[in-house]
């Protein structure tokens, strides 16, 4: 076949993983809701189901919704009632709870194992349903279900594509025991870990291709730093780049054709291009100072990157064809490893200021810049699909853990692990499957 | 007749250096072969407090008023011992494998120049031994760029050990970026000992 596939392989030193795991990241709600609008999440009809379910559907999406910053979920001890159909529901009773929303439903148990899940939004105040759906589940795919009910709801209410049901990559570290290096992803709430990659030397830049099929990542397990591409769920893998010198920041272009990356095989780092299929590789800098973490802007036709050519760090924007860079941040001394908003109006960044790391966000045309953060040591954000929320890491004490912002600050909380320093999240793209 | 030789080395260091910021003053940009040497080309570029520094350490070489920096000395290389005998040896010239750095800095400082000199000669006395370089630096900045500045260490390195005399294969450069610190912990202390390049040998 095509030499890609020849040159796979696989070392005895890497672990791979296929099986779903049910460890989990630990989500807390770091920071308030204030100005979320109130909805109720009742627990939804198990009568009709004969099997344990694994999954308590409403608890789900009740956290879905909490997470966003956008809504505030009643606290179940708080209810006022369990209807389950639209037509159960006394309207006044929720009104007097100070509820705006309802979300009412059922689970029916159409064979062994496998499930119809049906649910309705209503809306209090006008007392009519605004949307009612029916999804068919495998017990396997109930969380994901869920996560598909509350993208339903999210896009309902705030008209903005929910990113509940996607997924995070981001990386491992154990210090203990001799140093450990884990790619893993997980569901956006923490669960369904699965680890992609271990190994004994670093691995590090988790890059998701646009299908969410598969990441790039850099790996030393061979003791240099060479580039991988990994499909998830086959776990057959390719070394696209293992150049002499830097092979670092792989980024996925969103025709899925394409990664940036960085090379110093011809002197000092630079942003190079790499037909995916043929390796041809294109050298789009060339300049004595860092260029690197390369991203491309949401419709491919240019790359955003970091360099420190005019002194300190600062984000820049080169066409993907060439040609002379343009700096596009001006304020503080510390600009560095944007991700770009997937409607390409935004970046985020880290900012540093007096030896303190934040996260930012710049409107590009505006130049209106906000600070999506106020802690001191932040890094590696990265936005979810729909622009909405930043995950980012951060070091607290001795520790990395992840965290997720809202970008109208409204909202923020944490996914840690009590195994070990997690850091350079990457959220990956929309499910394409759903 | 050692210590000239010695001092003729420094010079032609300090001219080479000398040579290649006078060779960059007339681009701004484009500059192949960059890595620093010893801070003058900074000097030319940025006018930083680095590039200060590293002007004063030139001339101090040059004069000869700072001869406890040209601490090595060709009688260490007892040509007798196999290289793996003197890489084993805990009190020899070669014993100290790491070389520091200041923050966001790829500048050999004055301190190593002579434990990286007794390294060249070692290395270019014996040509079935390799060295890897490994690049690496404190946690502060982002990993990519850490992954670049270790980078940066690592090729000072090589630069100095193949101006001594060791062949391009016989060495290789890796950066660890931030990836693997020597020593855990967020203090100024700590990222001083994580700020260095390992020389890490290899008898074939």
């Amino acid at each position: 076949m095509n030499k890609l596939v020849k040159i796979l392989i696989s070392l005895p030193l890497l672990m791979f993983v296929f099986s779903s795991l049910n460890a989990a990241l630990t989500i807390e709600i770091t920071e308030g809701t204030e100005g979320a609008l109130p909805i109720a999440v009742v627990p939804f009809d198990t009568s009709k189901v004969a099997s344990k379910l694994v999954a308590d559907i409403a608890q789900i999406v009740s956290n879905d919704l909490n997470r966003s910053g956008v809504l505030t979920v009643l606290s179940r001890k708080l209810i006022p009632a369990k209807p389950h159909y639209s037509q159960q529901v006394d309207y006044p009773l929720w009104r007097s709870a100070e509820q705006d929303y309802l979300v009412v439903g059922r689970i029916l148990e159409k064979s062994a194992g496998q499930f119809e899940i049906q649910f309705q939004l209503l809306d209090v105040l006008k007392q009519k349903q605004l949307i009612g759906y029916s999804l068919q589940s495998s017990k396997r795919e109930l969380r994901a279900s869920a996560h598909k009910i509350s993208d339903l709801i999210y896009e309902k209410i705030t008209g903005v594509r929910g990113a509940f049901n996607t997924r995070i990559a981001y990386i491992r570290a154990q210090q203990n025991q001799g140093r450990k290096y884990v790619l893993q992803v997980a569901d956006t709430d923490g669960f369904n870990t699965q680890t992609v990659l271990e190994s004994d030397e670093p691995l590090m830049s988790p890059s998701w291709s646009p299908d969410g099929e598969s990441l790039a990542y850099v790996s030393f397990e061979n003791r240099r730093p060479e580039i991988f591409i990994q499909h998830l769920s086959t776990a057959k893998r390719i070394k696209i780049s293992g150049f002499k010198g830097v092979n670092s920041a792989p980024s996925w272009s969103p025709n899925g054709d394409f990664l940036a990356l960085v090379l110093s095989k011809d002197g000092d780092p630079d942003i190079y291009l790499m037909h995916i299929e043929t390796k041809r590789l294109t050298r789009l800098t060339r300049h004595r100072g860092i260029d690197t973490e390369p991203v491309w802007s949401s419709n491919g036709q240019s790359i955003i990157f970091t360099s420190d050519r005019g002194g300190s760090p600062q984000i820049y924007e080169v066409s993907a064809t060439g040609g002379k860079p343009r700096r596009i941040t001006f304020e503080g001394g510390y600009n560095a490893a944007a991700s770009v908003s997937s409607d390409g109006k935004h970046i985020a960044f880290v900012y540093g200021d007096e030896g303190q790391y934040k996260i930012a966000q710049l409107e590009l045309g505006t130049g209106n810049l906000i600070m999506l953060t106020n802690s001191s040591l932040d890094e590696s954000p990265s936005f979810s699909p729909n622009g909405k929320m930043v995950l980012y890491a951060s070091t607290r004490g001795d520790n990395s853990v992840l965290y997720a912002v809202s970008v109208d600050g409204r909202g923020k909380h944490k996914l840690s692990d009590q195994s070990g320093d997690i850091r350079e999240p990457a959220w990956g793209p929309y499910n394409l499957k759903q | 007749m050692k210590l000239s030789s010695v001092r003729t080395k420094i010079l032609l260091l300090c001219m080479t250096a000398m040579f290649i910021s006078a060779c960059q003053t007339g681009s701004d940009e484009i500059i192949e072969d960059s890595t620093t040497i010893d801070g003058v080309e900074q000097a030319q570029l940025g006018g930083s407090e680095v590039s200060a520094e590293g002007i004063t350490d030139l001339t101090a070489l040059e004069d000869g008023s700072d001869s406890s920096a040209i601490a090595f000395d060709d009688e260490a290389l007892v040509k007798a011992e196999s290289p793996q005998a003197m890489l084993d040896k805990a009190d020899s010239n070669i014993a100290n494998r790491v070389i520091y750095f200041e923050y966001d800095s790829a500048k050999i400082s004055d301190d190593s120049l002579s434990m990286i000199e007794a390294h060249g000669n070692f290395i270019a006395s014996n040509g079935n031994v390799s060295a890897r370089l490994e690049g690496n630096t404190d946690e502060r900045g982002t990993r990519e760029h850490n992954i670049a500045l270790g980078d940066r260490r690592a090729q000072s390195v090589r630069r100095l050990l193949m101006f001594q005399g060791a062949s391009a294969d016989q060495l290789e450069t890796i950066s660890y970026g931030e990836e693997r610190p020597a020593v855990t912990g967020h203090t100024e202390d700590a990222w001083a000992k994580n700020r260095r390049v390992e020389i890490v040998y290899e008898v074939n």
